[in-house]
């Protein structure tokens, strides 16, 4: 059933295409909105971490908003961006409108509505407690739901493509599309108790396996593939430069999906987890490293000779931050997976200094990059303020960069004073508090360099108010003419 | 170079096929978790059996259900690892069949706050209630935020034998009658810790109150290879 076969590389001649850009303005706007929000929650918490005092209450203490903040952050900011992304691109990659305008509205909509969902319930203390899959089976339907109909529209856009080979952002959207549905259904599966409590299927090492196969592989499967297909459209977009390596992209698209999914047990080394499937997915995080490379490669070679381009343009230096990012973090990732790292690290800060470096590394400033570019284009003016977008790129480079640095110097310092040993072989510490008062400082750190990175984001919703500003009042979609 | 990869080679053919290259992208994702996930599930021997575990109580099933409400897996890990360090600050470490009755596992992934896994039988029950109610009364310098609703709000017992049903559904073997009873069997142990608690000189009236729950849920953690 092959869709380029009914539908002929040359559809017709001089046929008018319109995009739906409409929808990708909402998404653009719904990914800076959420982004304000899910950023918020995560200074207040990171505010209760060194000062209790910021617990208000049942709905607003740290263990109910902590996942409030990763959902928020993942979801509703990354979701929408990388949506916005996805319709934005793959309606100009295949030359054709999205398959259905009504399906794309559901898909906007339905995606809000969870979000809003989560926003209500977990203050509201209604979690699985699974990490990232913390909302409980009524939303984890509604998911499912909006999935599939964001599924049909993008591979019946496919179907009715005028562009006969599908360029390599493509190919991660469909293993994005792909495995989310198959990550989230295998680790929802669960019995509800009622409305609002269900029980996971599997129990103790089973559920914990569940969990982390989809934990890594909502990181490699919603926070990676996506972000790299919008590398591979927008980068080359805004460097006015082909990509530069067609055989690395199938190299490493390959090597990526199949390496990645392994890698889940790298969470729960050491664990009551069977020690054969913590080295599978030791083993497997370490070859991640080279196809992740890859990606990182192929991004920063594009920019060969146009590296002068960097002077003049904010949202390429944003793109050279996020990819730059990814290659650290995807190096640090292979290393906190060797068992021997681990065993200092897990559990500690540099857990969290990690995910951030990715987090508000890559994923941020990717978005960040791409929202700028797409500000007049889509908008069909001029970005309101270049200076503010500067601005935003200083801030948010330096608070990320004290954030991971406070994370690193808390985390190492905590895992060596929890194993440490007098020269009895008595624990040193053996008062878990003293290893506590000893890290506050980072904490207070972290939340400075957290501020900054907000404030980024406050200078970038204020440039996109004022941008869409100075919009024509009407704003007609963009179209091509196909040949 | 490989006849695939050159810029009109067989990869580009594929390119043009979206419904084969979804199906061989599918597959790709698929083997890594079912080469890890089916022993797992299909040899025993992963998870070796421990005769002494056994289900937790209706009340210990309430007051997991109140661990998870609290987001408490956010700073307190429920994993002991096998190193001399840990060992010597928590306890024994953390074995497969210890856990085949927690649906869902709360091992964590973050130690804001000491591991639990070994914490039952480690405090009194008066001590764990000053500690929800006020963490730096027993804890100086603690960063835990209070919990003190747990012990004005009433834990909802009629709410128990719906749990136990579901927790049944996927294999956790409650008999009927511990399901038909679970209400009386909950606040028997409640009414036992909290005439423990007034008679260590702690408040008094919490049977019916949340803190109990969560008390017997914290106080069975990882007691059950322990010999009592």
């Amino acid at each position: 059933m092959d869709a380029s076969q009914s539908h002929p590389y040359h559809a017709g001649h001089g046929e008018l295409v319109r995009f739906d850009d409409q929808v990708v303005r909402w998404f653009v706007l719904a990914t800076a909105i959420w982004g304000f929000v899910g950023m918020l929650v995560g200074a207040i918490i990171a505010l209760q971490m060194p000062f209790w005092q910021a617990n208000l209450g049942p709905y607003l203490s740290f263990g109910r908003l902590r996942p409030l903040h990763t959902n928020a952050v993942v979801f509703a900011f990354a979701g929408n961006a990388v949506f916005a992304a996805i319709y934005y691109s793959t309606q100009r990659l295949v030359k054709a409108r999205m398959f259905s305008d009504l399906m794309s509205r559901i898909h906007f909509w339905g995606w809000q509505t969870i979000i809003v969902s989560a926003a209500i319930t977990l203050p509201l203390g209604i979690t699985t407690s699974k990490e990232y899959a913390e909302l409980e089976w009524p939303i984890d339907l509604l998911i499912t739901v909006v999935w599939v109909i964001f599924a049909i529209n993008f591979f019946m856009t496919l179907k009715v493509r005028r562009e006969k080979h599908l360029y390599v952002a493509i190919w991660f959207y469909i293993a994005t599309i792909v495995t989310v549905a198959v990550l989230h259904i295998g680790n929802s599966l669960a019995m509800p108790a009622s409305l609002f409590k269900s029980y996971p299927v599997f129990a103790g090492v089973q559920d914990a396996f569940v969990q982390w196969w989809y934990g890594h592989n909502a990181v490699a499967f919603f926070l990676t593939t996506p972000f790299l297909g919008l590398m591979y459209y927008f980068l080359p977009k805004a460097a006015e430069r082909p990509v530069f390596s067609y055989r690395l992209s199938i190299v490493h698209f390959w090597s990526l999906v199949f390496i990645y999914i392994w890698a889940g047990p790298h969470h729960l080394n050491y664990t009551a987890i069977p020690e054969w499937a913590v080295t599978l997915g030791m083993t497997f995080s370490i070859m991640l490293w080279m196809p992740s490379w890859g990606g990182m490669i192929n991004g920063l070679f594009t920019l060969r000779g146009a590296w002068h381009k960097l002077r003049d343009s904010v949202v390429l230096r944003m793109f050279v931050i996020g990819i730059t990012f990814y290659g650290m973090s995807t190096f640090e990732g292979p290393m906190l997976s060797v068992k021997t790292v681990n065993a200092l690290s897990h559990y500690t800060d540099w857990t969290i200094g990690h995910v951030h470096a990715g987090a508000l590394g890559w994923n941020g400033f990717m978005t960040f990059g791409m929202i700028y570019w797409l500000m007049p284009r889509l908008w069909k003016t001029k970005l309101w303020s270049e200076r503010l977008a500067n601005a935003h790129f200083w801030i948010g480079t330096i608070g990320m960069l004290l954030y991971v640095m406070a994370m690193y110097s808390a985390g190492v310092t905590q895992g060596l004073m929890w194993r440490a040993f007098d020269e009895a072989g008595r624990l040193l510490y053996p008062d878990f508090m003293e290893t506590v008062i000893q890290i506050v400082p980072m904490y207070w750190v972290r939340l400075i360099g957290g501020l900054m990175y907000l404030t980024g984001v406050i200078l970038m919703l204020i440039n996109l108010f004022k941008t869409i500003g100075t919009a024509p009042s009407s704003l007609e979609d963009s179209s091509i003419t196909v040949a | 170079m490989s006849p695939f990869l050159k810029t009109n080679g067989k990869h580009r053919t594929l390119e043009g096929w979206p419904f084969v290259f979804t199906v061989l992208t599918t597959l790709a994702i698929l083997i890594g978790g079912t080469v890890e996930f089916l022993p797992l599930v299909l040899m025993e021997s992963n998870i070796p059996r421990i005769e002494t575990v056994t289900p937790y109580t209706p009340l210990e099933v309430m007051g997991r259900d109140l661990y998870i409400r609290e987001g408490c897996v956010g700073c307190h890990s429920q994993q002991v690892r096998p190193f001399r360090d840990e060992m010597e600050r928590y306890g024994e470490y953390s074995k497969p069949g210890e856990h085949v009755y927690d649906h869902p596992f709360l091992w964590g992934s973050k130690r804001t706050g000491p591991d639990l896994h070994r914490v039952g039988g480690k405090y009194p029950d008066l001590w764990h209630v000053r500690h929800m109610e006020n963490p730096r009364s027993t804890s100086p310098n603690s960063l835990m935020p209070p919990y003190d609703w747990l012990l004005s709000d009433e834990y909802d017992a009629e709410s128990i034998p719906a749990r136990l049903r579901a927790l049944r559904k996927v294999g956790v073997p409650y008999s009927d009658s511990e399901i038909d009873n679970a209400v009386a069997l909950a606040r028997d142990q409640a009414n036992g810790i909290a005439a423990g608690v007034v008679a260590s000189g702690g408040p008094e009236n919490l049977e019916d109150k949340e803190i109990v729950a969560l008390v017997a849920y914290l106080q069975r953690l990882g007691t059950d290879i322990s010999a009592r």
